[in-house]
């Protein structure tokens, strides 16, 4: 078991382009298509511990479908296969570039490509944001109001604000967050059940 | 040295919530309080890593861990970022079935996984304005090659897929092809080539 996984995830982390979301269908059409390892059901489930729980989404879910498919050694094999081929490729890379890097032409390839990676990050945040937001449509009228999205969206709005301008370590904004959440989801039970209570 | 690389990932790992994107303002917020490399050799080895299969965050670590501590270095900081994953989701396994009936519409659960999802666009936001300086920015033209990017990313959500309809069938085939970042990172660099080479 622990080769057959080293195989497959060796194979997916070899020939997939742009990260762990471009990752996702493809694992699903090796462990869910054709090895039968897990079903399509346990696989939407897979995504959404592997999005909730930290770390990378890959990672997250190599170690699901190792454990279900091989125990420990089908992780250790799941695992190894998905971070291998992306460590030695940097690893080559990272030898080669610094000498490369004083080459003009790299340089002026760079100077173009320098932009085009900020804008990368950037605008990926509008579908991001799309999908966060429910619109019309989806979920309960309450889950639409204005209120119910716009305190979520002062999170991020303070959340970036406070990282660019004071450096804020993002962990603190993730514990925040959390800490937060849980403590007015609490108030929020607390109120309603006394007003459950009086009536 | 070390020890710091591993301790930073480790941290990275635990703490990066949402993935790739989301993770790299966690690595360059310990890349910068460390002051391991430029803000310009950051965004490098962030093309590098979109461009080179594999998770992004797997291909940063392994090029900051290379450049901080040679191969040592980028083992360790390998390793230190893939830890707290097996660690957590480990637990997530093993209590699989008792944590889907137990949390799902457990409303501190689901509104906690909602609000991380609303802190990271910030993270992300931050991430990108951060990057925004004159090393990376040098002159209108690389602005020019900023909105083109921004653009063609963004476009097609706005491209409704049609049943039926061929043209705007083909509208959407083409700007789904036109926002692959590969191919923008590609053509990004040879507009760089050509305009500054």
């Amino acid at each position: 078991m622990f080769w057959q996984l080293f195989y497959t995830y060796l194979k997916i982390g070899t020939f997939t382009l742009g990260g762990g979301y471009a990752m996702l269908p493809l694992i699903q059409r090796e462990v869910v298509d054709r090895k039968h390892w897990i079903d399509e059901e346990e696989f939407l489930n897979m995504i959404a511990l592997a999005q909730a729980a930290p770390g990378l989404i890959a990672v997250n879910s190599a170690i699901f479908i190792g454990w279900r498919v091989g125990g420990w050694r089908g992780v250790c094999g799941a695992v190894l296969g998905a971070v291998l081929p992306s460590f030695l490729i940097i690893l080559m890379i990272a030898m080669v570039f610094r000498d490369w890097k004083e080459q003009p032409a790299v340089e002026a390839i760079f100077k173009g490509i320098r932009p085009a990676v900020v804008a990368l990050i950037a605008a990926p945040l509008f579908k991001l944001a799309k999908n966060a937001i429910k619109a019309k449509g989806e979920g309960t009228k309450g889950e639409r109001s204005l209120a119910y999205n716009l305190w979520p969206l002062a999170i991020s709005l303070a959340a970036a604000l406070l990282i660019w301008l004071l450096h804020v370590n993002p962990v603190w904004i993730i514990l925040a967050t959390i800490v937060l959440t849980l403590s007015v989801v609490a108030i929020v039970n607390k109120t309603n059940s006394s007003i459950n209570r009086k009536s | 040295m070390l020890l710091a690389l591993f301790t930073s990932f480790f941290k990275i790992g635990l703490f990066g919530f949402g993935g790739g994107l989301a993770i790299l303002s966690l690595i360059q917020m310990e890349v910068e309080t460390n002051g391991w490399m430029g803000q310009q050799e950051f965004v490098d080895i962030v093309a590098v890593s979109q461009v080179t299969p594999g998770p992004i965050g797997i291909n940063c670590a392994t090029y900051v861990g290379y450049t901080v501590g040679g191969i040592w270095g980028s083992i360790l900081a390998t390793l230190a970022i893939v830890l707290p994953s097996l660690i957590i989701m480990l637990s997530i396994c093993k209590a699989y079935f008792w944590l889907s009936k137990r949390f799902k519409g457990n409303p501190y659960f689901e509104q906690t996984l909602r609000m991380l999802r609303f802190a990271v666009i910030g993270l992300i936001a931050s991430a990108a304005l951060l990057l925004i300086k004159p090393t990376n920015f040098i002159d209108s033209t690389s602005w020019i090659i900023f909105s083109v990017v921004a653009f063609l990313t963004i476009l097609p959500n706005f491209v409704k897929k049609k049943e039926g309809n061929k043209i705007s069938n083909i509208q959407y085939q083409i700007s789904n092809i036109f926002s692959h970042p590969i191919l923008l990172i590609v053509l990004s660099g040879l507009a760089g080539y050509l305009i500054y080479g």
